[in-house]
């Protein structure tokens, strides 16, 4: 799907590729072409397309999730500017959730508030 | 809880039923195993533990598996050591070592990990299993799946030590080597894991393969007599196994096995791939990814999973992070060796040479008990010794010549404690 928000001289179109996990709020879509210009417009736009995930896109402060990562081509896009970075056509945008493992555990044990989780 | 164990988020707290799953739905954030302890409390004893088998299966009970899941493969329960020599070195009086590079079957704690992920790959009826990895756990996914006659598919960054390749290879594993380091092999298994139906262990499976992690620190305790120590300071690639071994203990207070204590928790990285060091040192709440360049490939996780985790969980208990140069970790494995007897990987040089500096910085007191965490070996990374030693000439099978051998050397020593070395 196009977006028309974007520059208005170039044609910028980017692939977005969407992990399995969104696509319970995407209606099993998987992938999607944006002519979103970086990544705060990329973010509106799906948000814009798949209203389900806007909630469970961003936190309750309004920041999307910081296990949301980013990729451009091959490259973490905080490596390339993050929200400055401008796509190029015929970008490649992966979005990845972090696989984490670890714990700290203390709420379930002890049943207290505390910061580490 | 349903079962004596199932997956929860770790930030909006939704639970699911036990499936090869590691990310929430709902908020996007990982899920962690949470065992029900309340359940375990009958089960899990010092008395039972001491008539379980002599590996980590010895703490089934608090793992996610089946009551009565039976382990073809005896990993772990590897000695704690007493280190006075390397103490005496560094200004310690009270310092351990967890040996993990005698970890069978493949001489490092991923071997823990992997036991817990394969179990739940058979359960969940995968027949092929993988693994995004630096080494080890190319090793250890590789072996394991070999028993229990599993195919594997096993990602590495193309760069990988020879013999960790070798390690892989020879169990009949499909080596897949990457152009790229491990943070993109890390992302295009996460892709694959999304494609195909595969058991991935740190991917799918992670929350399963992370809950191996708490039997190092099941084993500290026990070990140690039912006591906790008073610091504990563990490398760091995606930091998960630093949070694990603090969940490890905060289940067997929780249980009364050990005695309620705040052990603190110290994390250590290689200057070239210190993510979470630096979080540390800086006071972020928030890791900034890096391109790794250290001889520590076994740590060498830009982009690390548990790295928020793992800074929470060193901060929480009042430790700290440090990171060593490429010069320093060979010498901390030589100094390892010859002060121990212990020959680790570059890893291991990583959390001995952290450990050093910790104690000639202050941050722990000489006399209070210290167990170091060595994961893995060091016939896996010979390479980083390259040049490190001479081969001298071959001396004939003669008594006489080897009495010239020996004045020789004495006459070289002497040279050398002069102040002048002729060669």
């Amino acid at each position: 799907m196009k977006s028309a928000n974007s520059c208005q001289e170039a044609s910028v179109s980017v692939r977005v590729l969407l992990p399995n996990a969104f696509q319970k709020h995407t209606d099993g879509t998987r992938e999607i072409e944006s002519n979103a210009g970086n990544l705060p417009e990329l973010i509106t736009e799906i948000e814009t397309t798949f209203p389900a995930l806007k909630t469970h896109l961003r936190d309750e402060q309004g920041q999307v999730r910081r296990f949301i990562n980013f990729y451009v081509n091959e490259e973490d896009i905080r490596f390339l500017g993050n929200d400055k970075y401008a796509f190029k056509d015929g970008d490649e945008v992966l979005v990845i959730p972090s696989i984490a493992g670890g714990s700290c555990a203390c709420c379930h044990y002890c049943g207290q508030d505390c910061a580490c989780c | 809880m349903a079962h004596a164990y199932e997956l929860r988020c770790r930030e909006c707290g939704k639970r699911y039923n036990n499936a090869p799953l590691s990310i929430c739905d709902e908020c996007f954030s990982p899920l962690e195993v949470q065992c029900d302890l309340e359940a375990a409390r009958n089960t899990f004893t010092r008395e039972a533990i001491a008539q379980g088998p002599s590996s980590m299966w010895r703490y089934q009970a608090l793992l996610p598996v089946p009551d009565d899941y039976v382990a073809p493969t005896p990993a772990g329960w590897t000695p704690l050591l007493h280190a006075p020599r390397l103490a005496e070195r560094i200004g310690a009086s009270n310092l351990y070592i967890k040996n993990d590079a005698v970890c069978l079957p493949t001489l490092s704690f991923k071997d823990r990990v992997v036991s817990v992920a394969l179990a739940n790959a058979q359960i969940f009826g995968f027949d092929t299993v993988g693994c995004s990895s630096t080494g080890n756990l190319a090793n250890a996914v590789a072996a394991q799946a070999a028993r229990l006659g599993l195919k594997s598919y096993i990602f590495v960054p193309a760069d990988l030590e020879p013999a960790k390749i070798l390690n892989t290879q020879v169990y009949g594993a499909k080596l897949v080597r990457i152009d790229g380091n491990y943070d993109h092999v890390n992302r295009l298994c996460s892709q694959i894991a999304d494609r195909y139906n595969w058991g991935f262990v740190n991917v799918n499976l992670r929350p399963y393969y992370a809950e191996g992690s708490k039997t190092v620190g099941f084993e500290i305790a026990e070990q140690l007599g039912w006591r906790l120590p008073d610091n504990v300071v563990v490398p760091m690639a995606g930091g998960s196994l630093i949070t694990k071994i603090r969940k490890a203990f905060k289940e067997l207070i929780a249980l009364g096995l050990v005695e309620d204590k705040e052990v603190r928790f110290f994390g250590a990285q290689a200057t070239g791939c210190s993510p979470i060091a630096t979080a540390v040192k800086t006071g972020a709440d928030h890791i900034e990814p890096q391109r790794p360049s250290t001889i520590a490939r076994s740590l060498a996780i830009g982009n690390p999973a548990d790295g928020v985790y793992a800074t929470r969980c060193i901060r929480e208990s009042g430790g700290w992070a440090e990171d060593v140069s490429d010069v320093e970790i060979v010498s901390a494995i030589q100094e390892l060796a010859e002060s121990e007897g212990i020959f680790t990987e570059t890893a291991g040089g990583v959390t001995t040479a952290v450990t050093a500096r910790l104690y000639a910085h202050g941050r722990i007191r000489s006399d209070e008990l210290t167990v170091i965490c060595v994961t893995g070996n060091g016939l896996k990374t010979t390479d980083a010794l390259a040049g490190a030693y001479e081969l001298e000439a071959a001396v004939r099978p003669r008594l006489s010549d080897f009495e010239t051998y020996l004045e020789e050397q004495n006459e070289e020593r002497e040279l050398v404690s002069g102040g002048v070395r002729v060669r």
